[in-house]
């Protein structure tokens, strides 16, 4: 079986563009998290937010700003730093080799209200021509092919935060099936008027007006998460391949992947008490977090003591972060494993957010250093986990199991396992 | 192996409904009703009259779901009810890839218009959302309603790749189950794109017909005057099985799929180049995975979106992909009489395509007066024809560039 | 507004490629739009903004004609100077 490696990343996050001011300002436990700027917030409940400091402009040339939505413009800035990262140049590579797999939740929410309020106040023929590309899921994959020349499988996958786990396996999958390189990670911008209503709506965002105790994943004060703009992009190679061309090492392998979906309740009887798009928990519906992460570890061929740090989904409400701690501890074994979310310093950014684990998780890996958990202080009843707080902790990791759960049930886990070679190039391991 | 199907169509509700459609030529292409659409370029469309309470939904899902929602598990039920699958499944091998390209965007607009006061304020008021609201941008929200009513525990997500959507959606179906992840996939794809904003997209770049003066013949492919597709709106739904599981249960195999490919044109969002070259390359891939050549493909469901520029591209692909069979095999345009509903009629036409394979009829490309002289293959225009037909070749093009081809057989029509 | 200027041209040509990239100095006026690195979509995009801002409303075969900017130049002074 042809092994899938890492060969480049590339981030924008609410802390840090550019990978390496990302890494920084995490192990530094600097968050991004602060007053929404993207536009007054202050009818609203929720005021805080994670929004990234992108300037488009260094990255993508006019003609494709005009046309996409922000979270098009995320993953294309980090792709663009992925390609280098890896030293790709994807004019030199045969155009069928290269693919693209990238997860989005929210679509292009911003460019959509604006067109959405032309059309309703002032009508059709005031709608711009961009719109019909511009907001769309699948934009992102489609402006990605064609600015990089990539003629492989193209798709997009949605499954809220959970959506850049699948992205990642599934570009595993279309690795081993024959397409040695792709592009694969996820972005979401969730942040517009409307699209803040419509996440505030859930009930599930915190409306705590001090970001240092808005968002405490595992804290006795959990009460709610914020929602970020941001993503990650990663350059997945056949490692074979990857030699062959010449690529500088590798971050490390993709080993494991799974992904599950809790049903709802009973056996009998079609789900209709659904509320909020997210069957109530404890009241029959089934976890199957672990069950993602069992068989990760089965696919990557590691039992759970193999496994040296665990980066958490970290909803940030009670039940799920119950539920997702039960997990952890009945699988590693009371504090068991150290255990991490760096996403308290960016939010949760939907399909960017696993994307951004994985490349958070891959340079705790390069650097044998875990990211710390801020803000949060003290575990909630029933929680003991070996949490990473407010310091970063050295420590050996040679397999690294990250978690993802999207809302309505979908959990995702992949595990990933330190290069058997190191990095060539020296200068990405300085910090 | 698909063993269960299920469709929401534009003229027919159920297999049944939609089969006899396309076998009479019959569109069900017309004036819009789902909104007032005189302010707007193209006022034509395909819609499906849809009564969601006589569907089956109750009050609670009709209030929660979104048009594409509703069609998407009517459809799911359907083909779960056609499947024979039985209540000792082992559903953690049970998982659901679900295409749609935009979502539930019908009640998004319609929420937005509630919160915004018809376009009025920026700062849209959110106490008058709905409490599901997020999940009318979620798009993984239509995953969540098909795996509540199939119960999955396996992976469920949604498939997203413009107008290829559909067929993406079940090739990644196939996938899963090609790589052991999953016995039994209910795989598709829904979008319920009549609405506004995305009428008004279409006036914008002046994609859809203004031929509004005749609806019944809006949809022309390949036709010498063709200008513009009519959107349409629906679902189809299928349960696919990996084949001893299927075999072991004594479920009825409706048809096989043998081949799936999707490249990308890495060219332009909107335009196509007239050569066709990487639609032709997933043609040949496809082929090359189910292990037939170009003279086995007995009929070809074709894209035929009815633009001026797509219908020239799909015929250069054809040719460049099949070479001199493809002026042997009969290949028509089923958006001619069901309008484009966008991601999901990528599945639509896979479960026009397994019906041709059961049935032994070909549905004719309707409208199809006058052929474009450079479109000049066999297109089946007006009538429907008798014809067995064992290995169909299916194939969607769309906005972002992606290019999708599947091959789908009678059961045991290829040996392994 | 009743004039439609060449300055004003090149304001809503700069932004439907987000302020920067296009090549319009010099006799721009009469190259063919894909040479300025003008797409289809951009084209589209441009006839919209034309409606938008002089409240027109541009046939399709009209557009279809629009090739070079002096084309959409000429055309929207012909239009405003029927509405006087």
């Amino acid at each position: 079986m042809t092994t899938t490696v890492v060969t480049g990343v590339g981030v924008a996050a609410p802390n840090g563009v550019g990978t390496e001011e990302y890494w920084r300002a995490t192990l530094a436990g600097q968050s991004g998290i602060g007053p929404i700027r993207l536009f007054d917030a202050s009818p609203y409940p929720v005021k805080l937010a994670g929004e990234t400091g992108l300037d488009a402009t260094a990255y993508i040339p006019g003609k494709f700003r005009a046309q996409t939505d922000h979270m098009t413009h995320l993953a294309m800035s980090a792709a663009v730093m992925a390609l280098a990262d890896a030293e790709v140049d994807p004019a030199e590579m045969p155009e069928f080799d290269m693919g693209v797999t990238v997860a989005n939740s929210s679509g292009g929410i911003m460019f959509g209200q604006r067109e959405l309020q032309r059309l309703w106040s002032q009508g059709p023929t005031h709608v711009s021509a961009y719109m019909s590309v511009a907001w769309f899921y699948a934009a992102t994959a489609g402006q990605l092919s064609i600015r990089h020349g990539m003629k492989g499988p193209a798709l997009v996958l949605a499954s809220e935060q959970a959506g850049g786990l699948d992205a990642v396996g599934h570009a595993r999958r279309q690795i081993r099936r024959g397409t040695p390189l792709m592009v694969t990670g996820g972005s979401d911008a969730s942040l517009s008027p409307g699209g803040l209503a419509f996440q505030i709506a859930t009930g599930m965002l915190s409306t705590h007006d001090d970001p240092a105790r808005a968002y405490l994943p595992f804290d006795r004060d959990a009460g709610g998460y914020l929602p970020g703009n941001g993503g990650a992009i990663l350059i997945l190679e056949d490692a074979a391949a990857a030699q062959t061309r010449g690529a500088p090492g590798c971050y490390g392998k993709i080993a494991g992947y799974a992904a599950t979906f809790d049903p709802p309740g009973d056996d009998e009887g079609p789900a209709t008490d659904v509320r909020a798009y997210d069957p109530p928990r404890g009241s029959g519906r089934v976890p199957r977090l672990r069950r993602a992460a069992e068989l990760a570890l089965a696919d990557a061929g590691i039992s759970p003591a193999e496994v040296d740090v665990v980066f958490a989904d970290a909803w940030g409400l009670p039940g799920p972060d119950l539920e997702e701690a039960i997990a952890i501890t009945e699988l590693f074994g009371p504090r068991g494993v150290p255990v991490t979310a760096p996403k308290t310093m960016t939010g949760r950014l939907y399909a960017g957010g696993g994307a951004l684990d994985l490349v958070t998780a891959l340079l705790a890996i390069r650097d044998q250093i875990i990211p710390p958990t801020v803000n949060v202080t003290r575990q909630a009843p029933g929680i003991d986990l070996d949490l990473v707080l407010a310091e970063p902790r050295p420590h050996t990791i040679r397999h690294a199991l990250v978690l993802a759960r999207g809302l309505g049930g979908h959990n995702s886990a992949v595990v990933l396992t330190a290069p058997t070679t190191p990095l060539r190039n020296p200068q990405r391991s300085e910090r | 192996m698909i063993t269960g199907l299920g469709v929401v169509a534009p003229g027919g509700i159920g297999a049944k409904a939609f089969w006899e459609m396309l076998t009479a030529g019959r569109t069900a292409t017309r004036p819009i009703t789902l909104f007032d659409a005189a302010p707007f370029r193209c006022r034509i469309a395909a819609e499906v009259d849809f009564d969601p309470a006589r569907e089956g939904l109750s009050p609670k899902e009709i209030r929660r779901m979104d048009r594409a929602g509703q069609f998407a598990v009517v459809a799911t039920r359907e083909a779960l009810a056609d499947s024979g699958l039985g209540a000792d499944l082992d559903r953690s091998r049970l998982g659901v890839s679900l295409g749609s390209a935009i979502g539930n965007s019908s009640r998004m607009e319609e929420e937005y218009v509630a919160i915004s006061d018809g376009g009025r304020d920026w700062l849209v008021d959110h106490r008058f959302t709905v409490p599901y609201s997020y999940s009318y941008i979620a798009l993984n929200s239509l995953a969540t309603e098909v795996a509540w009513a199939a119960r999955c525990e396996g992976p469920a997500v949604v498939v997203s790749a413009g107008c290829t959507s559909g067929l993406d959606a079940v090739g990644h179906a196939v996938q899963l189950i090609e790589d052991g992840t999953a016995d039994v996939m209910v795989t598709g794809a829904t979008d319920a794109p009549l609405t506004p904003i995305t009428m008004a997209c279409f006036d914008a770049l002046k994609a859809t017909t203004p031929r509004n003066d005749d609806p019944a013949s809006g949809c022309r492919p390949f036709h010498r005057d063709r200008d513009g597709i009519v959107l349409g709106e629906g679902a189809a739904i299928f349960v696919v099985e990996e084949l001893e599981h299927a075999r072991r249960r004594g479920a009825n195999i409706r048809a096989e799929v043998l081949g799936y490919a999707n490249r990308a044109n890495a060219y332009h969002m909107t335009g196509l180049r007239p050569d066709g070259l990487e639609l032709a390359e997933s043609i040949r891939a496809a082929l090359d995975q189910a292990r037939v050549g170009p003279s086995d493909i007995g009929y070809v469901n074709a894209h035929g979106s009815g633009t001026r520029q797509n219908d020239l591209h799909e015929t250069a692909a054809v040719k460049r992909a099949l070479g001199p069979a493809a002026y042997e095999v009969p290949m028509s345009s089923i958006k001619s009489m069901v309008g484009h509903s966008l991601g999901a009629i990528g599945a639509i036409e896979i479960a026009a395509c397994v019906l041709v394979i059961q049935e032994g009829v070909i549905p004719p490309t309707a409208n199809l007066t006058e052929q474009d002289p450079l479109c000049d293959l066999d297109y089946v225009p007006l009538v429907a024809r008798k014809q067995r037909t064992d290995t169909v070749l299916t194939i969607g093009s769309g906005f972002g560039g992606f290019q999708t081809a599947m091959v789908l057989a009678a059961p045991g029509q290829v040996t392994p | 507004m009743t004039t439609f200027t060449i300055v004003k041209l090149k304001e809503i040509m700069l932004s439907t490629a987000d302020g920067a990239g296009l090549e319009l100095e010099g006799d721009f006026l009469d190259k063919p739009f894909p040479d300025l690195d003008f797409d289809s979509l951009a084209v589209l995009e441009l006839a919209t903004r034309v409606q938008q801002d002089y409240d027109l409303t541009i046939p399709d075969e009209a557009v279809a004609e629009l090739t070079t900017p002096r084309d959409v130049l000429d055309y929207v002074t012909r239009r405003l100077g029927e509405s006087v």
